[in-house]
């Protein structure tokens, strides 16, 4: 399958559903049946990229030099696998979310859902930066809906503040960062190495990877991150596929291929020119720890530590040593598992018990074990403790940030974690542990939907699984770095 | 017939239909009439273009011969516009029919007479190469026009069309005053002998000031901010055919007109010496992009919202003249091509809206978006090439444009342009999200989906943006042989 049939899947999917109005079963049978056939189209890109020469498509030449075209490589089959899987474990989630609390015009959710998944794909697979451009604004757009499904002002409001954040940041310091490349370079094509070098003062060089990492906004560093909370109006698998994986790991991902492909890790780690934006990232990371701390809306608290999450991404890739790299490719896929798992905990316990505050949730663990069960191992793995996945990413960036002799950022990266412990596991501590808030039953178990469960656990099962086989992860993200 | 002898006929069919037209009777005739002309017109339009690609071709009126007779004079850049303007006349008549039978009911005879001499004023223009008959051809045209807006539904149409009449005839004027200067200093009326015989003259304030009476008056029937009064209300009550037709035509030919004489007849390196021309021509362009953008941002009526934003569009067109160089002014060509489009796309997509619901204030689209979806897609899809998305028509010419400002090192106007066009995205984007995600006002009158005669060329329009957004070879190549052909084929440029 080439890979622009594998980015038209879930477009032809969106559209199948959105006819598919009137006729419910329909309608989910195609949610399975895309979601089910891009993962198929996914895995199938695996083998060339194994063997080295990922395939490459011009798909259009819009003007000479300037093309949308697709090519496999090793970073966008990483993100493409996260979220095509990811997705399919979702569209159980989803649907069973969905119907359980009751929500309307349900085709035009799973539409805007699957159009979102195939932006994502584009954007994984796009060969150079205006195709990313194009399916990153797409991305931002089909999500529009999806934030303000409820219908409601406080929804609508919402997602004015999604969309003007995304469209002003795309809009007014990526597109001018990505012309600047293209006629300092001549060419917005990714390359192995870099197309900058050479072509750009050094002097400019800071300013230009500022205009790139401000501009994605998708990547929430402070202080572009507003949109982040103000999505969390959003029903929970929204806030779960998209908002732990699919929208906020298209910008990370844009964040890394630039750093790879555009700039070259060599012309970051070698000038420094990144720095000031780990720095920045740095502040992000110890700064929404701090606010999470003083949220009690859960979903708020979650979204704070995606913020924070996220800046790990961009300060390994600004950093730019080998390991720093690594770190940050293994972060965008494993805080993606753990963090949807915690955002489908939040639904399930939305689903279950109506209730959305955290002190409101003491003494729910010992009636809701499989949510919270699955919810602290999602903690843990965000935390960074052995035995979860998520410390990988953590010992990588470490690793990869006393190579260029940050300490400050070292410090921030272990600060961030204990903070994590404080914010994220008090969770379900006291959800297991305290005693029981006002109208929590006490006896018995009252666990959301089965279909919730099993994706809850799968992710975190995951979780523990990347812990002992980090191989093939390791793997894809050593192919980024000579 | 050699194609330099059937080129006229261009302008002559329908001159020739108008007064035919006039005496139909029905509704059926004297639009098929119309219908008939334009598409003949454009068909030898659509022939010349290619012949027009290498020498100019000529023709003599009465075997007159240049300088003394009337002379038609076609090479890549008149025939271009040539091609767009009966292009347009074309793919609007089809939408015309049904619009214009609701706006219109009585005396259409008439109205196609107007629309038909309105459209040879125009094609007129554009092709001859003699200076006092694009007077006469704008007198036509513009006259036509005043009529043609006076016909809007309501009574607002005619104070419209007068102050356009009054500011119309100011500009018209001017141009003859500078037209006669120019006569006076020469003796001749023809282009290109006035070229030959301008540089021997060329040092006396008599020249300088028909230059400047020649760009002033362009400058008012082109729009161009402060000169823009007449437009938002004239396209605001003009009847919808019109305002499509229009929006999509005469301020092109306009920006052509001054294009020619700034460039043929004056020659670049007198232009832009003898005037600051290029820094007013700028600052004019960037005023007129920021305050039509704004304004239009603020807009409750969407004909006017739209119109605002044309006076911006031709701040785009005009920042490309303002660049002096090739590809400044294929930017600017680009972007009167493809800006017909987009425009005359949303134009009928509204026009096909106000169809059903009688309003174009913002308050009616509420909750469209699942009533009429495929006109309000129609309008979102051509709002995406007006911001200038990728794969669209509009991306093609902001990207030439950008082009040509970062060759020209002009950092500040590559952000500009960009802040522009997030202003774009804030106006089409409060229609999309009145359609789409706010809901029906109580009590508003049940709609259907527009008929098909409307919705039709609608999205045919709709489908030429992302045609011309992602082939581009006949565009960009028609584009740059027209700005050589006005500038010389000089790479680089030739800033003075």
């Amino acid at each position: 399958m080439t890979p622009a049939t594998v980015v038209l899947i879930p477009f032809l999917g969106a559209l199948g559903i959105a006819l598919a109005h009137r006729n419910p079963r329909l309608r989910d049978a195609l949610c399975w049946v895309a979601a089910v056939l891009f993962f198929i189209g996914v895995i199938l890109q695996v083998g060339p990229v194994m063997s080295g020469t990922g395939v490459r498509q011009v798909l259009w030449e819009l003007l000479p030099g300037l093309d949308i075209a697709f090519r496999v490589e090793p970073l966008g089959l990483l993100f493409a696998l996260v979220a095509s899987s990811l997705w399919l474990i979702a569209t159980l989630y989803a649907q069973s979310y969905m119907k359980s609390l009751g929500y309307g015009h349900l085709a035009r959710f799973f539409a805007c859902y699957a159009i979102a998944l195939g932006s994502a794909a584009g954007i994984a697979f796009s060969d150079n930066l205006l195709t990313l451009f194009i399916f990153y604004e797409i991305l931002s757009l089909s999500t529009y809906p999806l934030v303000t499904h409820s219908g409601t002002d406080n929804a609508r409001r919402g997602g004015r503040i999604y969309i003007a954040y995304l469209l002003i940041t795309s809009i007014g310091l990526l597109l001018p960062a990505i012309l600047w490349t293209y006629f300092a370079a001549g060419t917005l094509t990714f390359a192995e190495g870099g197309i900058l070098a050479g072509h750009v003062d050094p002097f400019w060089i800071p300013v230009l990877a500022g205009l790139f990492m401000f501009g994605i906004g998708k990547a929430a560093i402070m202080p572009m991150h507003r949109w982040l909370p103000a999505a969390m109006v959003a029903p929970a698998p929204v806030s779960a596929l998209l908002h732990a994986v699919a929208v906020v790991k298209a910008g990370v991902f844009t964040v890394l291929k630039v750093a790879v492909y555009v700039f070259g890790t060599d012309l970051l780690s070698g000038s420094g020119s990144g720095l000031w934006i780990a720095w920045f990232a740095a502040f992000t990371i110890v700064a929404a720890s701090l606010v999470a701390l003083t949220l009690s809306d859960l979903k708020a608290r979650l979204a704070y530590s995606t913020v924070a999450q996220l800046s790990y991404v961009v300060l390994g890739a600004m950093v730019a040593t080998p390991f720093a790299v690594i770190g940050a490719t293994m972060q965008l896929a494993l805080h993606a598992v753990a963090k949807i798992t915690l955002f489908f905990g939040a639904g399930a316990i939305q689903v279950a018990h109506n209730r959305k505050t955290v002190p409101e949730l003491d003494g729910l663990g010992r009636v809701m074990p499989w949510t919270f069960g699955a919810f602290t191992v999602g903690c843990l793995s965000i935390i960074g403790l052995p035995l979860f996945g998520g410390m990988w990413s953590k010992w990588y960036l470490v690793l990869g940030s006393l190579e260029a002799e940050q300490r400050i950022l070292v410090a921030a990266l272990l600060l961030s974690s204990l903070l994590n412990i404080l914010y994220l596991l008090t969770i379900p501590i006291r959800g297991f542990f305290a005693p029981a808030a006002e109208g929590v039953p006490t006896e018995g178990i009252h666990e959301a939907p089965l279909a919730q469960r099993v994706a809850m656990v799968t992710c975190a099962a995951a979780c523990v699984v990347f812990f002992f086989w980090p191989g093939p992860l390791f793997h894809l993200a050593g192919m980024l770095v000579p | 017939m050699a194609i330099a002898e059937l080129m006229p006929f261009c302008v002559l069919v329908p001159l020739i239909a108008a007064p035919v037209c006039a005496l139909l009777p029905g509704r059926v005739w004297p639009w098929a009439l119309a219908l008939a002309a334009a598409a003949a017109s454009a068909a030898i339009a659509a022939l010349t273009l290619p012949a027009a690609m290498g020498a100019p071709l000529s023709y003599a009126f009465g075997n007159w011969p240049p300088p003394i007779g009337i002379e038609y004079r076609v090479d890549a850049a008149n025939a271009f516009v040539a091609l767009l303007v009966a292009g347009m006349a074309v793919v609007t008549l089809p939408w015309a029919k049904t619009s214009v039978d609701a706006e219109v009911p009585e005396r259409q005879g008439t109205f196609y007479a107007l629309f038909l001499l309105a459209f040879a004023g125009l094609m007129g223009i554009t092709l001859t190469g003699d200076a006092f008959n694009v007077f006469v051809f704008l007198e036509i045209s513009s006259l036509a026009t005043y009529a043609l807006i006076a016909h809007g539904p309501d009574r607002r149409a005619l104070l419209a069309a007068f102050r356009y009449l009054i500011m119309g005839t100011v500009g018209a004027t001017f141009l003859l005053i500078g037209i006669g200067f120019l006569y006076m200093m020469t003796g001749t009326l023809n282009m290109a002998d006035l070229a030959e015989r301008l540089p021997a003259v060329r040092e006396t304030n008599t020249v300088r000031a028909a230059l400047a009476f020649i760009i002033v008056g362009m400058g008012l029937k082109l729009a161009l901010l402060p000169l823009h009064l007449w437009l938002p209300n004239a396209y605001t009550y003009a009847p919808n055919f019109i305002t499509v037709f229009v929006a999509g035509t005469a301020t092109k030919v306009a920006l052509y007109v001054m294009l020619r004489f700034v460039f043929t007849v004056f020659a670049p390196d007198y232009s832009f010496a003898v005037l600051p021309l290029a820094l007013v021509l700028m600052v004019l362009a960037i005023a007129g992009m920021f305050a039509g953008s704004w304004v239009a941002m603020f807009q409750a009526n969407l004909k006017r919202m739209l119109a605002y934003s044309s006076v911006a569009q031709v701040g785009y067109m005009v920042l490309g003249i303002s660049l002096v160089s090739v590809t400044g002014i294929t930017a600017a060509f680009l972007h009167l091509f493809n800006h017909a489009l987009m425009k005359g796309a949303l134009f009928m997509a509204l026009g096909t809206m106000i169809y059903r619901v009688g309003s174009a204030r913002i308050e009616a689209v509420r909750g469209l978006g699942r009533v009429m979806p495929w006109t309000l897609t129609a309008f979102a899809l051509a709002g995406l090439s007006i911001i200038g998305v990728p794969t669209t028509a509009g991306f093609i010419s902001k990207w030439y444009l950008i082009l040509a400002a970062m060759e020209a090192g002009h950092w500040w106007l590559v952000m500009l342009i960009v802040i522009t066009s997030l202003m774009a995205v804030y106006y089409i984007w409060r229609v999309v999200e009145a359609a789409w995600f706010q809901s029906r006002p109580d009590g508003a009158p049940a709609v259907a989906e527009a008929p098909l005669s409307l919705l039709a060329p609608t999205w045919l329009l709709v489908a030429l943006n992302f045609y011309f957004g992602l082939d581009t070879r006949l565009t960009v190549s028609a584009a740059t042989a027209a700005a050589e052909a006005l500038l010389g084929p000089v790479a680089g440029g030739a800033r003075p």
